[in-house]
């Protein structure tokens, strides 16, 4: 079994505290995997060190044929690295100073090097698929919480990269917001999007994955596809956990 | 107590408001410079950049820790007797200097609060996007400082067109400088002064309209 994205012994401290220890995953092209576990288990903290927001201390991260070994990552890697994965933020994080349509277009323009016509005419074509199409020229301010984070994941699907991060990225919504987002996200996953998917919505992650990823401690303690993981849980951890998310 | 001489101070100022060009020009220089110093001052250290960090924060500490007036007489009277270059820097140069230095420290410090003001996700969106520093700097995160920091800047700047003043105990002979020698032949200091003063408001007042003006349309940009 060939790995399109393999990462091997990804491991991150903060201090004296290990936060991942020694992560393996392997995921498939078109793969869609969610990782789900107790807070404060490393979650969150692997996604962010697959694309260097945080950097991790070890371990060898392999995208096609970009490999980076994290304890020496140069600077150069880590921008090819990210020019390769989208993410998508718990709080959005859109630019303020930009507009729903710019905030697609930016990373094409100034990172890709499009043309502003062709950028322009890929926003527009993203705008409509996240039902935004009359809301281009609006500046994140005025836009509601659920139309800002389709924004956010506009803004990574237009990047169009081999592996999509999401970090439980419906976390920060009103609940009236949380069904358009997770619809979205939806037609992503069946557009066979390579995605790793935090997420504490253990229905969608049982709906929309490939596979599931338990964590805990900063391990990956069991992993398998969805009816094996929720239907029959194999480490005590995984049925404890899944017996208090009800 | 004698009447204020209403006739002698209408005499008075246009030749003191001749100067007025002369004080915006320092102002305007040193302001300029002062921005450009403070957003790298700003910059290194929000970014905390080994060893220029630790530098800047002495600059920022001494040029904030020490009167303007002493720092422009190190400049003017102190410097050149050490640094020969500086032989012979006239009072309007070194004014310039001690204005720039002296107020980039100030500056630095409101535009580096403003940086920190901006949301830190953006600043991850932004690298996670692919951005360089320097292109997250240039197109997320200054444009929006520099809205932050708008007001506080603009009062820097109305400070600083008073602080030209100074520049006439360096001999210049700016509004104070003309004041002064005008009211030493007339003996009319009570006038003179006021004139001075009032050419200082009415340049302040016209300024302050046009920072109302320049905060509501910067406003606008991401109103809804």
């Amino acid at each position: 079994m060939s790995c399109e994205i393999d990462i091997r012994g990804l491991t991150k401290r903060f201090g004296a505290n290990t936060v991942l220890d020694g992560i393996d995953l392997c995921l498939q092209p078109g793969e869609r995997v969610a990782i789900i576990g107790p807070s404060g288990t490393g979650k969150s903290t692997l996604l962010r060190c697959l694309n260097f927001l945080d950097r991790p201390d070890a371990g060898v991260l392999k995208l096609g044929d970009l490999t980076v070994d994290a304890a020496k990552a140069s600077r150069a890697q880590i921008l090819a690295l990210r020019r390769r994965t989208a993410f998508v933020f718990q709080n959005y994080g859109l630019f303020a100073n930009k507009t729903a349509r710019q905030n697609l277009t930016e990373g094409l323009t100034v990172v890709r090097g499009w043309s502003a016509a062709r950028a322009e005419a890929r926003a527009d074509e993203i705008l409509a698929q996240i039902g935004l199409a009359d809301r281009g020229d609006s500046y994140p301010a005025s836009l509601s919480g659920g139309q800002q984070q389709r924004v956010g994941i506009g803004r990574a699907m237009a990047l169009d990269a081999d592996l999509m991060l999401l970090d439980e990225p419906t976390s920060a919504l009103d609940p009236e917001w949380v069904g358009e987002v997770l619809d979205l996200i939806r037609r992503i996953a069946d557009g066979r999007q390579t995605m790793l998917i935090v997420t504490h919505e253990m229905q969608f992650a049982r709906e929309i994955a490939d596979r599931i990823v338990f964590m805990e401690g900063g391990r990956i303690v069991e992993e398998g596809p969805p009816a094996q993981i929720f239907g029959d849980p194999r480490d005590a951890r995984t049925r404890a956990f899944l017996r208090r998310v009800g | 107590m004698r009447p204020l001489d209403l006739g002698y101070m209408a005499e008075l100022a246009p030749v003191i408001a001749g100067y007025v060009p002369l004080t915006l020009m320092m102002a305007v220089i040193a302001m300029i410079a002062a921005l450009v110093l403070a957003a790298l001052l700003a910059i290194v250290r929000v970014l905390r950049v080994p060893v220029l960090d630790r530098l800047v924060a002495v600059f920022i500490s001494f040029f904030r820790g020490t009167p303007l007036l002493v720092q422009l007489f190190l400049f003017y009277f102190g410097l050149p007797q050490v640094v020969p270059p500086m032989t012979g820097i006239d009072g309007v140069t070194a004014a310039i200097i001690g204005l720039t230095l002296h107020f980039s420290a100030y500056m630095a410090e409101s535009i580096r609060g403003a940086i920190l003001g901006v949301d830190r996700s953006q600043w991850e969106a932004a690298q996670s996007i692919g951005m360089t520093q320097g292109q997250l700097l240039r197109r997320i995160v200054l444009p929006q400082a520099t809205r932050t920091a708008a007001p506080t800047l603009m009062n820097y700047f109305i400070d600083m067109i008073k602080s030209t003043s100074l520049a006439f105990t360096l001999g210049v002979t700016e509004m104070m400088g003309a004041a002064q020698k005008e009211a030493a032949g007339s003996f009319m200091y009570l006038e003179a002064f006021l004139v001075v003063a009032l050419i200082y408001w009415a340049i302040v007042e016209t300024l302050s309209v046009g920072q109302r003006r320049l905060e509501a349309r910067l406003g606008r940009a991401v109103a809804r």
